[in-house]
């Protein structure tokens, strides 16, 4: 009993931390882009009289101090209205929470992928390691890493779009509706449009769950509750499928699981060459059009969901290994 | 036995006592036949970008040199002027893919190197700031390394970008902000080991001071790590460029590099003309992998719970 008043007093310091930090970025942010360049110039027809560009200064609020136009900001923003795009004249938060969705799709396909391909994979080779088989999924896995996503996409595009006309090189297909759920996912010309970027995205993921769990395989096979398993005269398939697994699949979903704020990020370079309409390539679009409030609104954004992530497994890792706390405290 | 291999007994190479620092360290790094191949190549490679002006067939910054109607042509193509020939093709603006690309590994090696340069001396700098002040300055400076390490690097280059705007030195910024972080990390790590060791208390007591101390004696002993770092995070430093590059918010189009050859490219990709993106993108896949492949082995030979 005595851990639970600890444990509420971590969690709460915590939150006041990420608070901080989101408080903190929201002002870099803000003040870092009303330095560069003016979005006025960018927005106003260059044919335009001077009571026309005073008018549509007044109409922005540029006019203020900067401070002033910070604090508006702050209050507009703690009240859900994150200022209004330039460009496309719509709330910028409106803009970002309607793409939202698409990246989401796509950072969760990537995610299946990857334990899909993932793990049968990082079993076998953990499994035979001396295996040829074995040894070119390491050889490729390393090549996962180190290859520029971007150029692979590129790739992708020209192997299976242009030369064999199997996959549509670009966008998103129609959606469906199914348990409440409005998806792409969930129609065939969907799944077939969202094959290459998902499997794009996937890949430094498909590389790192079959290093982690290769290793999980190697480190597990030579424990007693396996020699264990197999003295009892248990099925291979049993013993790698039941008492393996379960116990390699502990790393292997906290790693992704902190990993899937790195997909969102990563989604904006995989947006950008399928051209699939989610957050990152909106966020591309805003910065070559100086979009400012559409820019500080995805950042706070996806600096909110970094810091929700890092909070969520912060805790459940305090909740789960009482020594965080400490070492926490006594600092 | 036979005379030869009495000959050969007594030579500086066959007894490794005899053997210098450097000398051991060349021969645990050509133990491996991929590293000393990737090793090469990335010399071969340097070289190229570094003498690209004086053995390219065309300035592709030069529009005098540049015809635009000899743009899009196929690999193995004669230039309209029939002076040479375009052997891996021209890109969308009349320039010869092979200038371009040489041209271009310039910029990208140029970039990646000169951000990780500094990014070390900064990350270094502070990583034994903090690991020798302790207590509040050293918390303070971590939690900002882990603040940021907490963030996917391109996200943090691409904020950068978008305050900053494009330029050479505003991605190198970017680049320096979003590496030194690492090379902090792993110099404090470094230095806690080593400043609770004997040289370093029988420097103390030698009255030497603390600069001197940190400077000469600690950061020496930091460099095997620290090498390593600078390697991965160079090559990491190159594809990040390519990538804001590709993104068209990195380098300015007057000055394409690897990744702006790509994305220029790309629009061909569509009818057919892979070869203004495949080829650019070959020559940054083939410089990434072979930093790793020199780095990885770096990381085995400078370990020292690995050395015989």
């Amino acid at each position: 009993m005595h851990s639970e008043p600890r444990l509420t007093a971590y969690i709460i310091r915590r939150l006041m931390q990420s608070a901080a930090v989101v408080l903190a970025m929201s002002v870099i942010v803000f003040l870092g882009l009303n330095v560069i360049g003016d979005p006025v110039y960018l927005l106003i027809d260059p044919q335009a009289d001077q009571a026309e560009i005073e008018r549509t200064i007044r109409r922005l609020g540029l006019d203020q101090p900067i401070y002033i136009q910070y604090f508006n900001f702050i209050t507009n923003a703690l009240t859900g209205n994150l200022g209004t795009s330039f460009v496309h004249g719509t709330s910028a938060l409106k803009l970002i929470v309607d793409r939202m969705p698409a990246t989401l799709e796509i950072a969760i396909a990537a995610t299946l992928m990857s334990i899909v391909f993932g793990i049968p994979l990082g079993l076998y080779a953990g499994l035979k390691p001396d295996n040829f088989f074995s040894k070119s999924i390491m050889a490729t896995s390393i090549l996962g890493f180190s290859l520029p996503t971007f150029w692979v996409g590129i790739m992708m595009i020209m192997v299976f779009a242009v030369m064999l006309g199997w996959l549509p090189s670009t966008g998103r297909g129609p959606t469906a509706t199914f348990l409440g759920i409005t998806s792409s996912l969930f129609t065939i010309d969907g799944l077939r449009h969202i094959a290459m970027p998902a499997l794009n995205l996937a890949l430094l993921k498909i590389s790192l769950v079959i290093r982690l769990t290769r290793a999980g395989t190697r480190e597990a096979i030579h424990q007693d509750y396996i020699k264990f398993a197999r003295a009892k005269g248990i099925s291979s398939s049993r013993i790698v499928g039941v008492h393996l697994l379960k116990n390699i699949m502990i790393p292997v979903v906290t790693v992704l699981g902190l990993e899937f704020g790195n997909l969102v990020a990563f989604s904006v370079v995989t947006e950008t060459i399928f051209a699939w309409p989610g957050m990152g390539k909106l966020l591309i679009d805003s910065i070559q059009s100086l979009d400012r409030p559409v820019i500080v609104a995805y950042l706070i954004i996806i600096v909110l969901l970094f810091v929700i992530i890092n909070l969520v497994v912060d805790i459940l890792y305090s909740v789960l290994d009482p020594r965080v706390r400490i070492g926490e405290k006594s600092a | 036995m036979s005379v030869t291999d009495v000959g050969t007994v007594p030579t500086p190479a066959a007894r490794p006592a005899a053997q210098t620092p450097f000398q051991r360290f060349v021969a645990d790094f050509t133990e491996s036949r991929l590293a000393t191949i990737a090793f090469i190549l990335l010399i071969v490679t340097m070289v190229l970008a570094l003498i690209a002006p004086w053995i390219v067939p065309q300035n592709p910054y030069d529009l005098a040199q540049v015809d635009i109607m000899d743009s899009r042509l196929k690999p193995g193509t004669p230039a309209a002027s029939g002076k040479y020939t375009h052997w891996l093709g021209t890109d969308g603006a009349g320039r010869d893919l092979v200038s371009a690309m040489l041209y271009g590994l310039r910029i990208s090696l140029a970039v990646g190197v000169m951000s990780g340069v500094i990014a070390m001396a900064l990350g270094a700098a502070i990583g034994l700031i903090a690991a020798y002040a302790g207590g509040r300055t050293e918390s303070i400076i971590m939690r900002i390394v882990d603040l940021q390490l907490s963030f996917p690097a391109i996200l943090v280059a691409l904020m950068l970008i978008a305050i900053l705007g494009k330029g050479v030195d505003k991605i190198i910024i970017a680049l320096v902000t979003v590496q030194w972080a690492y090379y902090a990390r792993t110099v404090r790590g470094s230095a806690l080991v080593e400043s609770r060791k004997e040289y370093v208390e029988a420097a103390r007591c030698l009255g030497l001071s603390n600069a001197r101390i940190l400077f000469r004696h600690i950061l020496p002993n930091c460099l095997p790590p620290l090498i390593v770092v600078v390697t991965v995070q160079t090559a990491h430093a190159i594809s990040l460029e390519a990538t804001l590059s590709f993104l068209g918010v990195g380098l300015p189009q007057t000055e394409p590099s690897l990744g702006l050859l790509i994305s220029n490219g790309f629009q061909y990709m569509l009818s057919g003309e892979y070869w203004i993106s495949f080829f650019p993108g070959l020559v940054l896949l083939m410089t990434i992998v072979v930093i790793n492949l020199v780095g990885d082995q770096l990381r085995d030979v400078l370990n020292p719970r690995l050395s015989k």
